[in-house]
């Protein structure tokens, strides 16, 4: 039995706490607080309620960017994950002593600058870039492809920085798997790739639904990649939360663009939790029926 | 997992080198382009180190990393010690809410550019002059949920009947933590700080919304920031490499860190 009091725990975690609350709690609720009033006729704000920004934030023009956003998102995430997936599944059938190594250095890139690992892509990718050169190497002559600003280059961009996370989530589940299901599915006569298919994949769908979310949920809000890979006109959901706070200084819009932002976002979270939860029945019913 | 056949062992194989080709070649082609003596910024034209020492030349460029060295050396101490003290708090009562637990969570999953903002008007409602101290008021708020969540993973096999054994014993609750508590969580602790720098070295958004304006306070991303969006130079490739290895060398130092308490 503990015999510590409440009132020590409390007093510990008390400064944490009111940092994270007077830091983060209270500027986000202010935030979005300013998105119920108009946009003041010198740029400031102008305290009566109203909920036109909402509907801006449906009006065709930004409805637009958001599909957009959403539509590289989706590509991103999809790209990420049957990349990382593989790369998972190659790391958890490799030699035990190796997977370790082979994991570390998939997630050390991650842990790199953001700016920089983005910077890597407009070297390989502009005009005189290696890929360019690769190009003349094998002989083409032309006009060298324009790769760099264009919506390829953010989704290339996008895959590259949020894929060693895919790798991590899914190689969990991938590393726990029981051989024996494969081995009983396939000793039931099943081919490889139903083994995959209607086993394997099955029981991973926590680990890629984790890596998912985590791809699509910064990928749609991204501000850095679409800036810096799509060019300077290159609009995503996270350009226009910028725009309106430091250059159109419509700070009430900005704040309903972010608030939809972060309703996407607790939709994704939710759809995650549900398919994990689905998942985790699978799991364990699995698990069961090989060891009974 | 099962028996393969030597095709389907090639296979795995080749997905390995190409995922790894894949994750590695855009920093190699980075860090040798650092080394190449002509200023174009691809045709290779003989090894130089020459952009590193204009690097030394560049006020600009010295007085951001400065600053980010400020910051981070400043928000990583608030959120050691905040961080810690708060996963100790936790991991000593039994039980606590799911709001709790969202509370500390949240710092690590809310969009870069949603604290951003809120921040920004947030400190411009209280008329807070910004600078690298709102910098640093911001970083201690992701910093100290990632010491905690790596403190906590260390307490969660701890066992708190050797702290009532002290206690019983007479030593009073600093002596227990200092000598008690302390020794078992250090690894973690140091680990947690050297996350909590990466993180801070590299954080650009934030940043970029609570510095306020005038250069004074710009931090090192948000110098690279603005270098790149002028274009490729064989300058911002030394930068980038240098910034790479220190923080690549950070994480490798948490990680053994944190490996070696396992082992423990």
């Amino acid at each position: 039995m503990r015999s510590f009091t409440p009132s020590r725990s409390s007093l510990l975690m008390a400064p944490a706490l009111v940092w994270l609350i007077a830091l983060m709690v209270v500027p986000c609720v202010l935030v979005l607080a300013l998105a119920f009033f108009r946009r003041g006729i010198y740029g400031g704000i102008d305290y009566t309620f109203t909920l036109e920004n909402f509907g801006l934030v449906f009006d065709p023009l930004y409805a637009g960017i958001f599909l957009k956003s959403a539509r590289i998102a989706g590509t991103a995430t999809l790209i990420a994950v049957v990349i990382g997936y593989a790369a998972a599944y190659a790391i958890a059938a490799a030699p035990r002593r190796w997977q370790s190594v082979f994991l570390f250095f998939a997630v050390l890139p991650f842990w790199s600058n953001y700016l920089i690992r983005t910077y890597a892509w407009i070297v390989l990718l502009n005009r005189q870039g290696l890929i360019t050169q690769l190009l003349r190497w094998l002989g083409y002559t032309g006009e060298p492809p324009s790769m760099l600003y264009t919506e390829g280059a953010v989704i290339a961009g996008l895959v590259y920085n949020y894929l060693p996370f895919v790798i991590l989530a899914c190689y969990a589940p991938l590393s726990r798997l029981n051989p024996e299901l494969a081995e009983a599915s396939r000793d039931l006569g099943a081919s490889a790739m139903t083994t995959f298919r209607r086993v394997i994949l099955p029981l991973t769908v926590p680990g890629i639904a984790a890596g998912a979310v985590f791809v699509f949920v910064l990928s749609i809000g991204n501000f850095v990649t679409p800036a810096l890979l799509g060019g300077g006109r290159f609009q995503m959901i996270g350009n226009l939360v910028y725009d309106q706070f430091l250059t159109a200084n419509d700070w009430p819009f900005g704040a309903a663009l972010a608030m939809a932002l972060i309703a996407i976002m607790l939709l994704v979270l939710t759809a995650q939790a549900i398919a994990a939860n689905r998942a985790s029945g699978r799991v364990e019913a699995a698990e069961g029926n090989a060891n009974g | 997992m099962a028996e393969r056949s030597p095709a389907a062992r090639r296979t795995l194989w080749l997905v390995l080198s190409l995922v790894f080709a894949f994750l590695y070649i855009p920093i190699a082609v980075l860090v040798a382009l650092s080394f190449n003596e002509g200023g174009l910024p691809t045709a290779w034209s003989g090894f130089s180190l020459k952009w590193y020492a204009s690097l030394a030349g560049n006020s600009a460029i010295l007085s951001a990393a400065l600053n980010t060295l400020i910051v981070a050396l400043v928000s990583t101490t608030i959120a050691t010690l905040l961080g810690t003290l708060l996963a100790i708090g936790i991991e000593m009562r039994r039980q606590y809410g799911k709001g709790l637990e969202a509370l500390i969570f949240a710092p690590m999953i809310i969009p870069d550019i949603v604290l951003a903002i809120a921040l920004l008007s947030f400190f411009s409602m209280l008329n807070l002059t910004m600078g690298l101290h709102t910098i640093i008021l911001a970083h201690v708020v992701f910093n100290l949920a990632f010491v905690c969540s790596v403190v906590r993973a260390r307490l969660k096999s701890f066992d708190w009947s050797i702290v009532e054994a002290s206690a019983d014993l007479g030593a009073s609750a600093m002596t227990t933590f200092r000598r008690v508590t302390l020794p078992v969580i250090l690894p973690a602790v140091i680990a947690g700080a050297l996350l909590a720098f990466t993180l801070s070295v590299d954080e650009f958004i934030i940043a970029f919304f609570t510095a306020g304006a005038g250069r004074a306070s710009t931090t090192l991303p948000m110098q690279i920031y603005a270098m790149i969006r002028f274009g490729i130079t064989p300058e911002i490739n030394a930068l980038a490499t240098i910034v790479m290895a220190v923080s690549i060398t950070a994480l490798t130092l948490s990680q053994r860190l944190n490996r070696g308490m396992i082992g423990q």
